[in-house]
């Protein structure tokens, strides 16, 4: 299928593609800094970095969609300028984005159809695409539309269509960020032979015992510099983590908990229909959150989390009065604000126009949530004063990093933002708190201090349920695990019986009490 | 060769300054381009249209007319903002200013000739501003219970209020002392507004009533938590509803606010300026107050220099009219396409241009 002739990864040949001194400027900021970077054939590479150290712009780069102010690329030894994506995928570079570029009510071929170029007729292609669908194990149906699959089936799509081209280096932007952990085995499967067939593979993730278990070379940045290229192999997480963040990783510790009695957060059978034709219904949800106690809720993204948190913050109202139960208040048919009031706090997945208005200043983005109950509007004025304060408390507090006292929301970096965003919520000493992804996106260190304020918020007794597609994450700091599936939600798991493969299964669909053993249930994902 | 939009990362702050500027100085290019293809000398036209008025020798005539002439666009100006700060889209501010002047002199045509009192003043401006806001509610009100465009609603019962204002004059209301012409008796002074100054000078106090409601307007902007919510509204619909801001309030709110600012600037621009209902009343108020609004970017203060420099332009017009000899439609026009450069300019704000020379297609932004 390939013309290169396999190499061992030990007889390097000639690299595929060298990047050579990249570097970009976006006016005063150095997104990337004199970046070297050699890929070579049958060759995993990862690009291991923190959220914004300059991993996207360094590959967006690579594939024509942006051009580098300084540096140069070399295809095959040939110094090339790629002024677009198209001519990269005429040299034979591939990419699959972390957020997929599909039309929702389009088929599977059609999507694939759009990419291509319209030489070849639509029923060629179809028969291409099942093919290659077939001989990688990425089993696809054609005529399938879009929004009918689950976020692995999308990721496939993307997979056959950039392999559709033949690409000798393909390009994989955090594949796994939305994968089930059996999904991203699969993954690694077809990774392996892309790999056997002589391609080289970029692979851009965080996710280290990913890297150090799939990549033979991984390239680190930090702050837009290269720091170094290693063999993952033979390095361990921590002092990947140490390259990739510049210092030790403070450990989250777990507090000690209070009394875990009394449910102050109490979901009753709660069904509702979604507001949008493609979203998931809730079928009979329950869930008691204990004060002290940190809920998790696992799955797939897409199975209802998001229709959960806006029935929970009142975004969406509940069909009735004590679906929804705040502190002993039934508040299902109670709007967000009057939840607020009960003392609830939320903190949604979307940092950018949801949970806070990015052109807006952070001043104006703290009244967003504090003007119903923290002394911030007087007489319907605001008093600006008393929001700078809250924004320097939690600026103080939780390590928020800006370059002035009040900046646009969107100017900070998503770590910054995220740390912003749970703290504002924070420091109100909600009795509930609700918060979904918290660490999506976010950095290792933005991260460990947003789950330490998680740990420590529960052990001064308040309720805390999270919803997150990160199993190491709830594996750390959630004492009961749920998880969510088309619309329903398994009864918790203590955290100490729930293995990653027993959720995973769940997440795929299986149920709990029979997932470890069930073989069954792990073709029905594979499938 | 090619000119493209890039998109800038941040919107850029000198632009959205200047960005209403150089659609001024666009808009003066193209319409001395228009004078000259008539076989009028540009710079003579510019200097009627925008010297002369300006500087008009005492008693100030002109510039008291210009006053005038902004009172009401201010004071529409300001209550459209509102609204499309929360991208919610009152059309309809010429109905609304329409239905005010009526339900206003409703009352200075009921106490015709009594000379019941001083009262009589402020209740016409009470009535007509709570005219403007009921008659903005009903747009709002089709949107909130029907999902219907107040786009559409809002644009059309413009219509129905022109009728009806033509309906008053002509039929009920008519002056039984009017050789028949389509108009009310004229106001008795306790239903009228004065003039401020001495002389011929038109300056009445509800020039005064629209700075009141510029400030007013900049301070609730700034400075209320209805203010945030308008801005949040428009801004980030998502975090608005999070936030735990009814949008469906928001836009009853918006309407009524600027119905009622619409329906007072036409209770004051007929018992002030005009003295009388009659149909010329409806002298599209309302839909230049649209380009004031975007021309002072939505912005009270902003606003009031828009309006100042539309009324120049009408002013300037009737100037053109007799020393140049040229149609009053040209104001129209000239105010269209200042509207058209300032909704490009804009753009400017969230995108640069960018000249590329080579003439290859542009690649797509995304694969």
């Amino acid at each position: 299928m390939l013309d290169a002739t396999p190499q061992a990864g030990s007889l390097r040949s000639e690299p595929l593609l060298s990047a050579i001194s990249i570097s970009k400027r976006y006016g005063d900021f150095l997104a990337n800094d004199g970046i070297d970077l050699d890929l070579f054939p049958a060759e995993i590479h990862a690009l291991l970095g923190e959220n914004g150290a300059g991993k996207s712009t360094l590959v967006k780069i690579m594939y024509g969609l942006i051009q580098p102010s300084g540096g140069e690329l070399r295809w095959m030894g040939r110094k090339v300028v790629l002024s677009g994506p198209s001519e990269a995928r005429k040299l034979g570079i591939g990419m699959v984005f972390q957020h997929f570029t599909l039309f929702e009510n389009l088929t599977v071929a059609e999507n694939v159809a759009l990419g291509l170029p319209p030489s070849e007729s639509f029923a060629a292609i179809s028969e291409r695409l099942e093919e290659t669908a077939r001989v990688y194990g990425l089993p696809l149906d054609p005529k399938r539309e879009v929004w009918r699959l689950s976020v692995g089936e999308r990721q496939r799509i993307e997979i056959v269509r950039a392999l559709l081209q033949n690409p000798k280096l393909l390009i994989l932007d955090e594949p796994t960020s939305v994968l089930t952990p059996q999904e991203a085995d699969l993954l690694f499967v077809v990774l392996g032979r892309l790999k056997s067939e002589g391609r080289g593979i970029l692979y851009i993730s965080h996710k280290l015992d990913e890297v150090k278990r799939l990549c033979d070379t991984a390239t680190i940045l930090r702050g837009g510099k290269k720091v170094a290229t290693c063999d993952p192999r033979q390095e361990t997480a921590a002092s990947l983590a140490r390259m990739m963040v510049g210092g030790e990783i403070g450990e989250v510790k777990s507090a000690s908990r209070g009394s875990m009695v009394q449910p102050r957060l109490i979901v009753h059978r709660l069904s509702l229909a979604p507001d949008d034709p493609h979203g998931t219904y809730l079928e009979d949800v329950s869930l008691e959150v204990c004060g002290g106690e940190i809920v998790g809720i696992a799955g797939v993204s897409g199975n209802g989390q998001d229709e959960l948190f806006s029935a929970l913050s009142g975004e969406r109202l509940a069909p009735a009065q004590g679906a929804v139960v705040i502190d002993g208040n039934a508040a299902g048919l109670l709007d967000v604000t009057e939840r607020r009031r009960m003392g609830a706090a939320f903190v949604p997945e979307e940092r950018l126009g949801h949970g806070t208005a990015p052109r807006m200043k952070l001043s104006e983005n703290a009244l967003l949530t504090g003007h119903a109950a923290s002394g911030m509007v007087k007489k319907g004025f605001i008093d600006k004063p008393a929001t700078l304060a809250h924004v320097d408390r939690t600026t103080k507090s939780f390590d928020v990093r800006k370059a002035k006292r009040d900046p646009e929301a969107v100017s900070l970096s998503g770590g910054n933002l995220q740390k912003f965003i749970v703290g504002r919520e924070i420091l109100r000493e909600p009795g509930v708190l609700v918060v979904s992804q918290p660490t999506w996106g976010v950095d290792a260190g933005a991260a460990a201090v947003i789950r330490q304020a998680l740990i420590d918020l529960a052990g001064r007794g308040t309720a805390v349920l999270v919803i997150s597609q990160d199993l190491d994450e709830l594996a750390e700091i959630a004492d009961r695990i749920a998880v969510m599936f088309h619309g329903r939600l398994s009864a918790p798991l203590n955290a100490a019986e729930a293995t990653r493969e027993k959720l995973g299964l769940m997440m795929g669909g299986a149920r709990p009490e029979r997932a470890v053993e069930d073989q069954e249930a792990k073709h029905a994902i594979g499938a | 060769m090619q000119l493209v939009l890039e998109r800038r990362a941040e919107r850029s702050t000198v632009v959205a300054i200047a960005s209403p500027l150089i659609a001024i100085a666009l808009t003066l290019v193209t319409i001395g381009i228009l004078f000259a293809i008539i076989g009028k000398s540009p710079i003579e036209a510019l200097r009627v249209y925008f010297v002369e008025p300006l500087t008009d020798p005492y008693p100030f005539f002109l510039q008291q007319e210009i006053a005038v002439k902004a009172t009401p666009l201010v004071m529409i100006a300001v209550g459209l903002s509102l609204c499309y700060i929360a991208n919610i889209w009152n059309i309809g501010a010429e109905g609304q200013f329409l239905v005010g002047a009526v339900c206003g002199s409703w009352l200075a045509v009921k106490t015709n000739g009594t000379d019941v009192g001083h009262w009589v003043l402020p209740v016409m401006l009470i009535l007509g501003a709570l005219g403007g806001a009921i008659y903005g509610l009903i747009p709002a009100l089709c949107r909130v219970y029907f999902g219907a465009s107040e786009i559409l609603t809002s644009l059309m019962l413009v219509y129905v209020a022109n009728l009806g204002l033509d309906y008053m004059v002509r039929g009920p209301w008519r002056d039984p002392h009017g050789l028949n012409f389509p108009t009310t008796a004229a106001f008795d002074p306790a239903a009228s507004i004065g003039t401020l100054f001495e002389g011929p000078g038109r300056l009445h106090a509800g020039s005064i009533i629209a700075l009141v409601v510029v400030m007013l307007g900049a301070v609730m902007l700034g400075r209320t938590l209805m203010g945030f919510q308008i801005r949040l509204v428009g801004a980030a619909p998502r975090a608005a509803r999070f936030s735990g801001f009814d949008t469906n309030k928001l836009v009853l709110f918006t309407f009524a606010v600027s119905g009622a600012l619409a329906g007072l600037a036409g209770i004051v621009e007929v018992a002030g300026p005009i003295g009388h209902l009659d149909p010329g009343v409806a002298s599209g108020y309302g839909f230049t107050a649209i380009i004031v609004a975007f021309l002072g970017r939505l912005n009270p203060i902003g606003i009031l220099f828009a309006g100042l420099f539309l009324a120049l332009t009408f002013i300037g017009g009737e100037g053109a009219q007799i020393a140049l000899k040229v149609p009053l439609d040209l104001t129209k026009v000239f105010q269209g396409i200042l509207l058209f450069y300032v909704l490009a300019c804009d753009s400017l704000i969230a995108y640069r241009v960018r000249l590329l020379r080579t003439a290859r297609k542009v690649a797509p932004a995304n694969a």
